[in-house]
């Protein structure tokens, strides 16, 4: 038998976030409540230390490894970097949430660095199995963590909700990679590849598993008619759990929809175009309209990003390395405003209450006047207001759809987006012209004040200089 | 029809009626009866494809153990179906419909001429010597080692997940502390008390 030893030295950042968070879940056992911030500063320099160990990596061609099961190239880093520091944001973000509600245990911390393990593992993977493995991982921590506030009936609820469909998704995509398999004979998606180029693209066992590889994607991306569960695990799940499931995964998600629709089954791109069309147009639509009806933000926030998925998968339909690019700053940039607009309900949550509803924002300008402005930011941002982070996304995304040929798709986008403004600029005014239902002081720590400023004005920055992260993104896909 | 082709459908036949079974039937201990008569048979369809190990591992593993605690959990459970089964007539035409398509749509691709098995080459005959076993543990920790490594890693997960969400203190209970009862000392069970005697009046 001839084997070469896998080259170790491509997957040190898993293997060290791996260790540490075996380490963590053995520190955890010997340290009592008082101590408890101890899991989490391991956690965060886990996070950090990833972080680096994988910039570290960053550059240089494609590499394969593994026996083709692993790939390492620039795209997956620098999504892998996102999905650590925006975890590591959450994590702060939901410190003090946690401690105030009896939810601060080890276990949440040793959950959430697997669920990365899990997303980094999918935007690496070279082979289908190690996709549903890894998109096993994450889905398993995130069942937990949703049902993580064991004393709340709704969380059990929506985390029954989340598994059983999650569950029901997960059997479609076996049933797609079965077809996949069976059509091309391989699970690599190099060989997969390759195996199509020889084939017509009509063919009628590739096409039927492409669908069910298509209902898995659009299900982890919570696109419309696969988004039941979206609106409930968000309402559902503590606040800390619904900003992480409705921060990084995206990013897995996205990387998701790359590896098994761009890598694999690119030739097929005339017919997953078709699908993602209709996803696309049904999400924006369903998304943007019963946003306009919630009273409760977390809700609002899960249909806001139904139809915010519905933009990203335009730039992906394009199906041109411009629209790969675009889709992956919008995607970048939504969960940079995801966590600032998380972060604003958390910080307003103080203890006892659960600021979850749309009247707690109102008259915010007098109790807190930079909060006010962060979560205006970031509302603006999220409409597409220029000269904000969001706009650029939704321009490149347009763009890209533009040049494809796709001019009434474009148009759609952009009538869904002005009847979706209404209700991120609902807040704004809220926030500005309302008078305050409360008068109670907001406090927070410093350390989650300075990186809510840093996250708030990063949508603005961003937005007057975006062509740092445009520029990153298009040299990860070129 | 050869002699192995005739177990085939056999088998598959009994798989399928045991399958249909397990959602059809109003007990859940039939139901997990079944489902033993599924994996059984599967295990079966494994075994004519050579694939001796995974028949028996699968047999060990599901029948064996997972099934028997399927078993004991059902019949403590007590669960009553009948709830469960409300609306079934509501959805029952929507279902059908939908079920009837999906079938109508995997016939067309299954039955299609793709699969024929003239596409493919036969597989060729293993010596009698051959060991299935040797086989997949050189594959285990060779070409799919990092796929392996992360089902042990989810293996994990799950016992992690499952203890955080159903391991807890309650305050109040009674139970016992055997640390704390080790640890302790005489002078903290008796406390000695002067008290002065009186006298009779």
């Amino acid at each position: 038998m001839d084997f070469q030893v896998p080259d170790f030295s491509l997957v040190l950042p898993e293997l060290f976030l791996l260790g540490m968070a075996c380490l963590l879940l053995l520190v955890d056992v010997f340290i009592d409540d008082a101590h408890r911030r101890v899991s989490f500063r391991i956690a965060q320099g886990t996070l950090l230390g990833t972080a680096l160990l994988t910039y570290m990596q960053m550059g240089g061609p494609e590499q394969i490894g593994f026996s083709g099961t692993f790939v390492r190239d620039d795209m997956g880093s620098v999504l892998k970097i996102a999905v650590l520091l925006a975890t590591a944001t959450g994590f702060l973000y939901a410190r003090d949430y946690l401690r105030d509600r009896n939810l601060f245990r080890g276990e949440y911390y040793v959950l959430g660095l697997f669920a990365v393990l899990g997303m980094m593992v999918m935007v690496s993977a070279g082979s289908l199995l190690t996709i549903y493995l890894g998109l096993e991982l994450l889905s398993l921590c995130l069942y937990a963590l949703v049902a993580f506030d064991r004393e709340s009936g709704t969380s059990a609820e929506s985390a029954m909700k989340y598994f059983v469909l999650g569950a029901l998704a997960s059997g479609m995509l076996l049933y797609g990679i079965s077809m996949i398999y069976g059509a091309t004979g391989s699970i690599d998606l190099e060989t997969i590849r390759a195996a199509i180029g020889e084939r017509d693209a009509g063919n009628l066992v590739l096409v039927f598993g492409l669908v069910f590889l298509v209902v898995g994607v659009a299900f982890k991306l919570g696109a419309v008619p696969f988004h039941m569960w979206i609106p409930d695990v968000y309402q559902g799940a503590p606040t800390s759990v619904t900003l992480f499931v409705g921060s990084a995964p995206k990013l897995a998600a996205f990387a998701l929809a790359m590896r098994l629709l761009v890598d694999g089954l690119e030739n097929l791109q005339a017919d997953w175009q078709q699908m993602l069309i209709v996803l696309s147009v049904l999400s924006m639509g369903l998304g943007n309209l019963l946003a306009i009806a919630q009273t409760n933000i977390k809700r609002m926030l899960a249909y806001s990003t139904i139809a915010n998925v519905g933009f990203l998968l335009l730039g992906l339909l394009a199906g041109t390395p411009e629209g790969y690019a675009a889709a992956m700053f919008y995607t970048i940039t939504y969960v940079i405003m995801v966590c600032g607009a998380f972060g604003v309900v958390i910080y307003l949550s103080q203890a006892g209450i659960e600021a979850d509803s749309l009247d707690d924002f109102k008259g915010l300008n007098k109790r807190n006047p930079w909060l006010a402005v962060l979560m205006l930011l970031v509302m603006f941002s999220t409409a597409g207001i220029p000269p904000l982070v969001g706009f650029y996304a939704k321009l490149a995304v347009l763009k890209a759809i533009i040049d494809v040929g796709l001019v009434w798709l474009a148009v759609a986008a952009v009538v869904f987006s002005i009847i979706g403004a209404f209700y991120y600029l609902r807040i704004v005014k809220l926030m500005y012209f309302d008078d305050p239902t409360s008068d109670a002081e907001i406090e927070g720590s410093l350390d989650t004040r300075v990186v809510l400023s840093a996250n708030g004005l990063a949508v603005a920055v961003l937005g007057i200089l975006p062509g740092w992260l445009l520029g990153i993104c298009a040299a990860a896909i070129g | 029809m050869g002699f192995e082709k005739f177990l085939f459908y056999l088998f598959a036949a009994i798989l399928v009626f045991a399958a249909l079974r397990v959602i059809t039937v109003r007990n859940p201990v039939h139901a997990a009866l079944f489902l033993v008569l599924a994996f059984f048979n599967s295990a079966v369809l494994w075994l004519l494809l050579e694939a001796e190990f995974l028949a028996i591992v699968l047999v060990l593993v599901y029948v064996g153990a997972v099934m028997v605690l399927f078993l004991f959990v059902v019949m403590m459970l007590d669960v009553n179906v009948a709830p469960m089964r409300e609306g079934f007539i509501h959805y029952l035409p929507v279902g059908i419909v939908i079920g009837l398509i999906m079938v109508l749509e995997m016939g067309l691709v299954v039955g299609s001429d793709f699969f024929d098995a003239d596409h493919f080459a036969a597989v060729a005959a293993h010596p009698a010597d051959f060991s299935d076993t040797k086989e997949l543990g050189g594959l285990l920790y060779t070409q799919y080692v990092l796929p392996f490594e992360l089902a042990a890693v989810i293996l994990l997960v799950a016992i992690v997940a499952a203890i955080s969400l159903t391991l807890r203190r309650r305050p109040g209970t009674k139970h016992q502390a055997p640390a704390q009862q080790v640890l302790v000392r005489s002078q903290d069970r008796v406390r000695l008390v002067q008290v002065d005697s009186e006298e009779k009046q």
